[in-house]
C-alpha cells in the first residue's frame, strides 16, 4: 500500500488513478488503510466480487485499464516473488540475497507502472488487443463454482453459521485450488491477523516447483 | 424468508416455496435479483430471451411463480443454497466471465470505502487506473 500511495502522489496529474481493492473484511483491512492514508480510493471487497469478475486468484494482483475502459495489462502478480518461500520460518528473517530478489521485483514493477502512466499506450509494458487477450487466464466451470460457494460461504458466516460456511469454503478451495484468496480468507489467522501457520505452509511446500506468485512477462521482473 | 445472492446484490424474496433444489418464487423477485424478467417469450434479460420448453412448462412456471433454480441451471450458471434452503446464491458461469474478459472491456464493479461510500470503476473512466487487490490476511 505505501508504494500505491508514493506511486500515485507522483502521477496523479497524468490522468493516473490507483483502485486498491482489499480482498477483505472492512474491520481487517481498516488498521492498514489508516495507517497508509491514501488519497487514491480503497475499496473493501468482503465477497471477493472483483476475483470473480477478473478471475484473480491471490494478491497482490493487478491490472492496468486503459482511459477507455479497456484492459491493457490483464490480471497478473503485481510485483510480488517467490523469495518468502525461503524465509527461516522460525525467525522469520530472509537473508539479504531473498530480500534484494524481492526488491528487484518489486522495483521493476513498479518502474513499469510508471512508465505506463506517464506514456500511456505508447508504453512497452502496455499490451494491444491481440497481445492483452493471448496473456488472459480464464477460468473455467470449476472456478465459476468456487466463487459462489465462497459467495455463500462469506454469507453463511456473517449469519453466524460458521460450520456450514466452513463446508462451503472448503469446496470453493476444492474446486478452485490456484485461488490463495479462497484458501486464505477461510483459513485460520494467527494473532498477527495473518493466514501463515502450519498449513499454509504445508500447503506452499506442496507446490513444489510451481510458483505461489507467477512470474510475469515483463522485462526485469 | 428466502435471501437471493447475485454479484452484488442480496435479495429479499417476498413469497417462496423451497422444494429441495428447486426454488419458486415470484417472476418480479427473480428480476429484482437476477435482472432476467418473465415475457411472452419466455426469460428475458436485456435483447435476449429465452424460451421456457413447451414440452416441459411445468417445470420452470407454476401459476404465479417460477423455478428460479431450473431456470438458473438451464442457463448453465452454477447455484447453491444452504442447507435450509434459506439462502441461495445465483453465480455467473464461466462462459459470460470469459466472454467479458476476452472482450477486454474491463468490467464494472460498485464497492464501499471505508467510510461507506460506494466506488465505481466505471466512475475513473478517462484517466488510466490501475486496479490492484490487497489482503490483510
Amino acid at each position: 500500500m505505501p508504494v500505491w500511495q508514493s506511486i500515485y502522489a507522483d502521477l496523479k496529474d497524468q490522468n493516473f488513478v490507483v483502485i486498491a481493492v482489499a480482498m477483505d473484511s472492512a474491520e481487517a483491512a481498516r488498521p492498514w488503510i489508516e495507517a497508509a492514508k491514501p488519497a487514491y480510493p480503497c475499496l473493501i471487497d468482503r465477497d471477493h466480487h472483483v476475483a470473480d469478475l477478473y478471475n484473480m486468484v491471490n494478491v497482490p494482483q493487478a491490472t492496468w485499464i486503459d482511459e477507455h475502459g479497456r484492459i491493457v495489462r490483464p490480471p497478473e502478480n503485481a510485483g510480488s516473488s517467490d523469495a518468502f518461500r525461503h524465509m527461516d520460518r522460525v525467525t522469520k528473517q530472509m537473508t539479504a540475497d531473498q530480500l534484494a530478489e524481492r526488491e528487484r521485483t518489486k522495483s521493476a514493477y513498479v518502474a513499469a507502472v510508471r512508465d505506463w502512466a506517464l506514456k500511456g499506450s505508447a508504453s512497452a509494458f502496455a499490451y494491444d488487443p491481440a497481445a492483452a487477450r493471448a496473456r488472459l487466464r480464464l477460468p473455467d466451470e470449476a472456478i465459476a463454482t468456487a466463487h459462489v460457494h465462497f459467495r455463500l460461504a462469506r454469507h453463511l458466516l456473517r449469519m453466524g453459521k460458521s460450520d456450514e460456511a466452513a463446508w462451503h469454503f472448503a469446496e470453493a478451495s476444492r474446486l478452485h485450488p490456484e485461488s490463495w484468496n479462497i484458501w486464505r480468507q477461510a483459513a485460520e489467522k494467527d494473532a498477527t491477523g495473518l493466514a501463515a501457520g502450519p498449513e499454509f505452509w504445508a500447503r506452499v511446500d506442496a507446490l513444489g516447483d510451481r510458483h505461489y506468485h507467477r512470474p510475469i512477462d515483463m522485462k526485469g521482473v | 424468508m428466502i435471501t437471493l445472492l447475485h454479484e452484488q446484490s442480496e435479495t429479499t424474496c417476498r413469497t417462496a416455496r423451497v422444494t429441495g433444489d428447486d426454488l419458486w418464487i415470484s417472476p418480479r423477485d427473480l428480476e429484482q435479483a437476477t435482472g432476467w424478467s418473465m415475457k411472452p417469450e419466455g426469460f428475458c434479460l436485456r435483447d435476449v430471451c429465452v424460451p421456457v420448453p413447451s414440452g416441459d412448462r411445468s417445470r420452470y412456471v407454476d401459476g404465479e411463480r417460477v423455478n428460479a433454480a431450473a431456470f438458473w441451471r438451464r442457463l448453465g450458471n452454477p447455484i447453491v443454497h444452504d442447507a435450509s434452503g434459506e439462502v441461495w446464491a445465483l453465480g455467473t458461469g464461466a462462459s459470460d466471465r470469459v466472454a467479458s474478459l476476452q472482450s477486454l472491456e474491463a468490467p464494472d464493479f460498485a464497492l464501499p470505502d471505508l467510510a461507506g461510500v460506494t466506488h465505481t470503476l466505471s466512475e475513473q473512466r478517462g484517466k488510466k487506473v490501475l486496479l490492484a487487490t490487497w489482503a490483510s490476511w
